[in-house]
């Protein structure tokens, strides 16, 4: 069978597994470093925001034969800026272009006029304002916060209000990514770039509610047993469902990748580049959040729980005993074949007759 | 291994055939709506398909000079941005340009007509209260009241479905010769039953004892005969039902000044002479269409006026109320066209007032949304109105499409190396996932305004990866579940309560948000919030009426019951309990709904 079914086994059987939890500070340190280079680019380079934030320049020429892909690069070439070309209905162009003020856009007009080979007086310029104006962003804004809220309220009930804060941490975290990139990298923000931030939202918090709720489902009685503390259980819900995440991963991120890839690169469908270029940084950062951050959190915040404390402690103390056994049956050499027991991780069903000698060892194997 | 299989069969599962013949179907009358309605592809948006392009240049209006600056060409933007994409997810833009113009884009297969009406020509609104007005039928026709009363008797048929106290209102109104407006049978009623407080005020311009024939209410507003007999000839030659005459007709007047307008009620056009304006439209703080369940009276807008507003809007009402028809009634006049003219029958006071009638739910939308966003600071005038083509080029579209379509083939290799048989689930899902939202969104188009565009077609590239998703969970249970050792039948029936839950619960926070995001915002995140809310829940419709029922079905056929090495479920490739499988003990995979788990 496939390599990844095979691994998807082993790590059902949890003869492989990553300490995901444990490991946790160094996961916590890289996501720290980035969100540190992201927002120290939207400190220092800021967004580039397109026309439709911040205005800029229109001209309008008059009938023309020129097409609307070489008035493209010619605005570029005049003006620096990524520019809107339409062809309008009397044959002429209109050319929008973010950015510009009246002695820029006078001296773009004149450029392009020189490029184009027209007369300067046959080309209109104005300024425009932004058409994605105060409103639509205040809207938007406001409709994010309700959604933070609705969705911290629903969290909460659905599962419990620490899986609420690590998934609104992981949340923050992927858009912070995502927005920093931007700011790094320098493409223009468009309303696209936004849509792809609220897809990204979105998606952040599917990828780690699918997550919790295995978690939920695999700690369900934890307190009912002895042999394994919260942050084992929480690691190898993670690993069981890693198969899950890496399959989905990939398959949302394929059709982004082509459009960022191949279409931006090879095809140059570059007005494309922002908005897949949002979506896959965000895609990406969404299903590493909700593995190595979001559910390593809610072990943390769990943990300080009195009762996972106990229950630590007993797990320890059980641990312990069951050490010094082993010890003994090593002693006597009678210990059973190393793969005769491979499914006995985990708190998933097994037949207590296939679970008598390998008490307590899965565990303490990856310790 | 057949026997536990056909043990189980009536029990635990459902009738899969059924669920498949039903979604099958869905999608056959779908795709046959489709085809019939003749919108086989979705309507594009302007970033896509480009549109139309009208540019309105700002006018100051009469007594108001300076009111061209930059904080009142904004809200006028933003006024026109609610109001064109006020009434659904049509993704219009408008933004400013230069000093004193306005360029609305609207996309292409939108009623440019209609959107020019709302942004253009919709300028100012006020309240003004009703001298005269009947049924605009031809100028020789409006002079003599017998004729005019024949053209209320049209009129009047229209309105008989209304509520019963403006039915009798109708009723009354239909003796008296000049009363077509009226025919319509809008009350305003009291919402707030408070104090009332009936000032005479100035405002109506004590037109009250006017008699109903055109003449007469003019020599009854006395005080300035000049303008008064001016208003009279004009009134009499005006005829609504040209569209010359309607164009020029009250579009100048002053707020201050008494004229004459033009309106269309029930697809009739009426003739008005109306008074001084008793209140602004900018002091109405809102308006909202709401369906009166109580009382059965049908479509009503509420409106809410801010507090000098409301004083004024009692003043007036109260004044009008001790008149006859159709005195009693006042015009909503946007840029001097008469959108309405309820009538009233006692003061309103408090603020608040409904306009009922036999509105249905689009005419009662449509008042409203003029209410509320009708007080564009300044007057527009149409610049020009152009085609434009799609910002995001021909060319760059294409090599967007060739690049996705590539993205897809590769999801495509990569499910059928990872899930070898299984693909014959899980790209049919995917299959049926995109033939959906393409038919709902091309359906969608004409009925609610729905453009497709650049980030709509982003949302649903990543509907891909949610819908893609939901079965990826489940095979990934199904495959759980046998490398306990379950043979494929119990393993499916029991991978399947688990995975719908994780399922539900997952795209239930998807839902929400596009819920909140489309109610709460506007314009293109709006269209956003639709794609992923529509792709959302068709992802739970495939996952549950599609892949589950094949996978009930295929878990039947030997190929995969049998765990064959290219089925995607061999338990030897996927590593299931050698022992446990053969053997068969009794606490093995038949165990059925007992659920062993121990931590």
């Amino acid at each position: 069978m496939s390599k990844l079914g095979n691994l998807g086994a082993r790590l059902h059987r949890g003869e492989i597994s990553y300490d995901f939890v444990g490991k946790r500070k160094i996961w916590y340190g890289v996501s720290i470093l980035i969100t540190i280079t992201a927002i120290l680019g939207l400190a220092v380079r800021g967004l580039n925001m397109g026309i439709d934030f911040q205005g800029g320049a229109v001209f309008t020429t008059s009938k023309t034969s020129i097409s609307v892909a070489q008035a493209e690069s010619y605005a570029k070439e005049a003006s620096g800026h990524d520019a809107v070309v339409q062809k309008l209905g009397t044959g002429g162009l209109r050319i929008q272009i973010a950015g510009m003020d009246t002695a820029k856009s006078d001296t773009t007009k004149a450029a392009l006029a020189k490029d184009m080979k027209m007369d300067p007086e046959s080309i209109a310029a104005d300024l425009v304002g932004p058409s994605w104006g105060d409103e639509i962003a205040n809207k938007a804004w406001e409709g994010l916060a309700i959604f933070m809220v609705l969705v911290v309220v629903y969290l909460a009930i659905a599962f419990e209000w620490r899986m609420a804060v690590a998934a609104l941490v992981a949340l923050i975290h992927d858009i912070t990514i995502t927005t920093g990139i931007y700011a790094l990298v320098g493409f223009e923000v468009t309303p696209g770039t936004v849509i792809g931030l609220l897809t990204i939202l979105g998606y952040s918090l599917y990828d780690t509610v699918v997550v919790f709720d295995s978690l939920k489902e695999q700690t369900k009685d934890i307190t009912k047993q002895t042999r394994f503390t919260y942050s084992d259980i929480a690691n190898q819900s993670i690993n069981g469902t890693l198969v899950r995440s890496i399959n989905t991963t990939v398959v949302a991120l394929l059709p982004v990748a082509g459009l960022l890839f191949i279409g931006g690169g090879f095809l140059g469908a570059g007005t494309l580049n922002d908005i897949s270029l949002s979506l896959f940084v965000g895609l990406a950062a969404g299903a590493y959040s909700s593995i190595f951050i979001a559910t390593p959190l809610v072990a943390d915040l769990k943990e300080a729980e009195p009762q996972m404390k106990a229950l630590r402690k007993r797990v320890l103390a059980k641990r312990a005993q069951a050490a010094a056994e082993d010890e003994l049956a090593d002693t006597r050499g009678d210990e059973g074949p190393e793969d005769a027991t491979p499914a006995v991780v985990g708190p998933r069903n097994q037949p207590a007759s296939r679970t008598n000698r390998g008490r307590g060892r899965p565990s303490g194997k990856r310790r | 291994m057949a026997a536990p299989k056909r043990g189980r069969s009536a029990s635990a599962q459902s009738k899969p055939g059924r669920s498949l013949a039903l979604i099958l179907i869905a999608i056959a009358a779908l795709t046959g709506g489709m085809f019939a309605s003749g919108h086989t592809t979705p309507r594009l948006g302007i970033d896509l398909a480009g549109g139309t392009s009208i540019t309105l240049q700002a006018h100051n209006e009469p007594g108001q000079p300076n009111a061209i600056n930059k904080a009142n060409m904004n809200t006028a933007v933003e006024i026109m941005n609610r109001r064109v994409n006020g009434l659904g997810v049509s993704e219009a833009e408008v933004q400013t340009q230069g000093t004193s113009n306005i360029i609305v884009n609207i996309p292409k297969g939108t009623n440019s007509e209609e959107a020019r009406q709302q942004v253009g020509t919709t300028a100012k609104l006020y309240f003004r209260p009703v001298l005269a007005s009947e049924a605009s039928a031809g100028a020789a026709a409006s002079a003599s009241p017998s004729a005019s009363s024949s053209g209320s008797s049209s009129a009047s048929p229209s309105a008989s479905p209304s509520s019963s106290a403006s039915q009798k209102a109708t009723g009354s109104s239909s003796a008296s010769p000049s009363s077509s407006a009226t025919s319509q049978g809008r009350a305003v009623t009291d919402a707030l039953k408070a104090d009332s407080t009936p000032s005479a005020s100035a405002s109506a311009s004590s037109s009250a004892k006017a008699s109903a024939s055109p003449s007469a209410s003019s020599s009854a507003s006395a005080s300035a005969s000049a303008a008064a007999t001016k208003l009279e000839a004009e009134y009499t030659a005006l005829d609504c039902s040209k569209p010359a005459q309607r164009a020029t007709a009250g579009k100048a007047a002053k707020p201050t000044d008494s004229t004459v307008a033009c309106g269309k009620i029930s697809g009739v056009w009426y003739k008005y002479v109306l008074g001084p304006a008793a209140v602004d439209g900018t002091e109405v703080k809102k308006a909202q269409a709401v369906y009166d369940t109580q009382t059965a009276a049908g479509w009503q807008v509420q409106m809410t006026f801010n507090s000098s507003g409301g004083k004024k809007f009692a003043n007036i009402t109260a004044e009008l109320a001790k008149n006859q028809q159709p005195q009693n009634e006042f015009g909503i006049v946007l840029d001097g066209e008469v959108v309405s003219s309820p009538y009233v029958s006692q003061s309103i006071t408090g603020g608040q007032a409904e306009i009922s009638g036999s509105f249905t739910q689009t005419e009662a939308q449509s008042l409203a949304n003029m209410l509320s966003y009708g007080a564009l600071p300044l007057s527009f005038k149409e610049q020009s109105v152009t085609t434009v083509t799609a910002a995001l080029g021909g060319e760059q579209l294409h090599a967007g499409l060739i690049a996705g379509a590539i993205g897809l083939a590769l999801v495509i290799i990569y499910l059928l190396v990872f899930y070898r048989g299984l693909s014959v689930v899980a790209i049919p899902s995917l299959m049926v996932s995109a033939i959906l939202t393409y038919v709902i969104m091309a359906l969608l188009g004409p009925a609610i305004h729905f453009a497709l565009n650049l980030p709509a077609v982003c949302g649903a590239i990543v509907a891909i990866g949610i819908t893609a998703d939901s079965f990826i969970v489940f095979f990934e249970r199904i495959r759980d579940e046998i490398r306990e050792g379950r043979t494929l039948r119990p393993a499916v029936e029991r991978a399947w309560p688990r995975a719908r839950r994780t399922i539900l619960v997952s795209d239930f926070v998807s839902f929400l948000a596009a819920a909140v995001l489309f109610i709460v915002t506007v314009g293109k995140v709006q269209g956003f919030a639709f794609t992923l809310g529509l792709t959302t829940v068709l992802d739970v419709v495939v996952v549950f009426f599609f892949t589950k029922p094949l996978m009930t079905l295929l878990a039947r056929r030997k190929f995969f019951a049998n765990g064959h090495k290219w089925s995607g479920l061999d338990p030897k490739g996927l590593g299931a309990k050698p022992p446990l499988r053969r053997t068969r003990r009794p606490a093995g995979p038949a165990a059925g709904p007992v659920d062993p788990k121990e931590a």
